[in-house]
């Protein structure tokens, strides 16, 4: 994903859904047939990943969210990621 | 033994009964009546019990699910406690009024199967006329805005049809479809013979499947599910017993997968009598096969026992009477013979469509 992706609005991947589970306090990706556990951080990008916000409006806010700069090639990287496993699209 | 894992998935059984007649279907050969199903009461009461446990994903199936009058009030239920819910249905009995109230009760996602891309065939695979329902249903799932998912089961009738087969789903709109080569088990393993297909069949629909990847790959997901039968080494079955899901049966049998209760050695518990978290983390039955100490030579000091778990222990009970065997479909199996001989078998015979033993409805 290169630096003008930052306009991109990426959205989950339908019929994905996300889910809060009680049960393993953890973020759940949930898929047909799958469901992927994820760790805070990557639960806490895929959230915002609703086809409305644009990546650099996820960075921003993710960056006041865990009060720290310099998330951009994280975040981007995992959202590449994401996109070539079929999560967001 | 390691701590208990929570379950991810749970399969709904609701129903035995089904329209089709599929010689490889997947329920056992002895079939649940409706008198002995969970009514809805209880049904609603295992999806409550399910959320608690931290199950995720609930899998509608049967049978033929839709044959339930309750199926919207059980959907709406599981997605009010926040379950992802797919159905997996023959697609007959799908009117477009069902599938609206579908997708408005919640559904997340519907799998559909087909069993050939011809009418002639798929129906006489069936053993009822389904093809042009499932066609209609297709069309229908789409109409509710839900996104089509598609499964066949492969086996020696249509795996030379592969391409075929793709390019059908394709037309009706399908966004994935999983090409399950057929696992045998009870009715499956009572029609091995008219089913499981000759090794150059398999390469040859291996070669069918890089191609329809290439020419449908952009537009459908494909997922090859392997023949075991053709491995050297078995599948990881349900990632191990008692690890990542269960199955309620329609009678509220609970079971580790669907298969289990070919396996006669173990008595397994219901609903009716015990709550399903005891079940899923205290039952001797969910725990038979848990970790490794119960696992007899060769998987016992076996390097591949945390990659396989030693395979299908219905697999083991099936083919050997032992389901603490390992699954014969390894090389390293005493009796990898018995899978030997069965492909043998499949190499030199010709069984015709005719022979099918074909399931009750």
């Amino acid at each position: 994903m290169s630096s003008r992706a930052l306009s991109e609005r990426p959205r989950l991947r339908s019929p994905g859904r996300m889910k809060y589970d009680k049960a393993r306090q953890t973020e759940l990706l949930l898929l047909p047939e799958r469901v992927v556990e994820l760790n805070e951080a990557a639960g806490a990008i895929l959230r915002l990943c609703d086809g409305q916000r644009t990546i650099a409006q996820m960075i921003g806010e993710l960056e006041t969210k865990y009060g720290q700069s310099g998330l951009e090639n994280d975040i981007v990287e995992f959202l590449a990621a994401s996109a070539e496993r079929g999560w967001i699209e | 033994m390691r701590p208990v894992s929570l379950p991810y998935a749970l399969t709904a059984e609701l129903t035995h009964r089904c329209p089709l007649r599929c010689p490889y279907c997947s329920n056992p050969v002895e079939l649940q009546k409706r008198e002995n199903e969970l009514p809805t009461d209880m049904w609603l009461n295992v999806l409550e019990q399910a959320s608690e446990l931290g199950v995720a994903q609930i899998h509608f199936t049967g049978g033929e699910p839709l044959l339930r009058p309750d199926l919207e009030l059980l959907v709406r239920r599981a997605r009010e406690l926040d379950l992802y819910v797919n159905l997996i249905t023959s697609g007959v009995g799908l009117t477009d009024q069902r599938a609206s109230q579908l997708a408005e009760a919640g559904v997340d996602s519907i799998q559909l199967s087909v069993q050939a891309a011809s009418a002639e065939l798929a129906d006489s695979i069936a053993g009822f006329p389904a093809h042009e329902l499932k066609r209609q249903a297709a069309r229908r799932i789409r109409a509710a805005g839900l996104p089509l998912h598609m499964n066949v089961v492969l086996h020696r009738a249509n795996l030379h049809l592969l391409e075929d087969i793709v390019e059908l789903c394709a037309s009706w709109g399908a966004e994935r479809l999983e090409l399950a080569n057929a696992q045998y088990y009870g009715w499956a393993l009572r029609n091995i013979r008219q089913l499981l297909p000759r090794r150059e069949q398999l390469q040859e629909a291996e070669a069918a499947y890089a191609r329809a990847q290439e020419r449908f790959g952009h537009r459908i997901e494909l997922l090859w599910i392997l023949p075991d039968y053709y491995e050297e080494f078995p599948k990881p079955c349900m990632g191990g017993w008692g690890q990542l899901s269960l199955t309620v049966a329609p009678d509220g049998r609970v079971l580790p997968c669907t298969a289990a209760s070919d396996i006669r050695t173990l008595s397994f518990e219901n609903v009716k009598e015990r709550e399903l978290a005891w079940i899923w983390r205290d039952s001797p039955s969910f725990n038979a096969y848990r970790g490794y100490d119960w696992m007899p030579e060769p998987c016992r000091s076996c390097e591949r026992r945390e990659l396989d778990y030693g395979g299908c222990r219905c697999q083991a009970f099936l083919l050997t009477g032992d389901a603490r065997a390992a699954d014969p479909v390894c090389v390293r199996s005493p009796h990898r013979g018995i899978v030997a001989d069965r492909v043998h078998a499949a190499a030199h015979g010709d069984a015709g469509l005719s022979a099918y033993s074909y399931r009750g409805r």
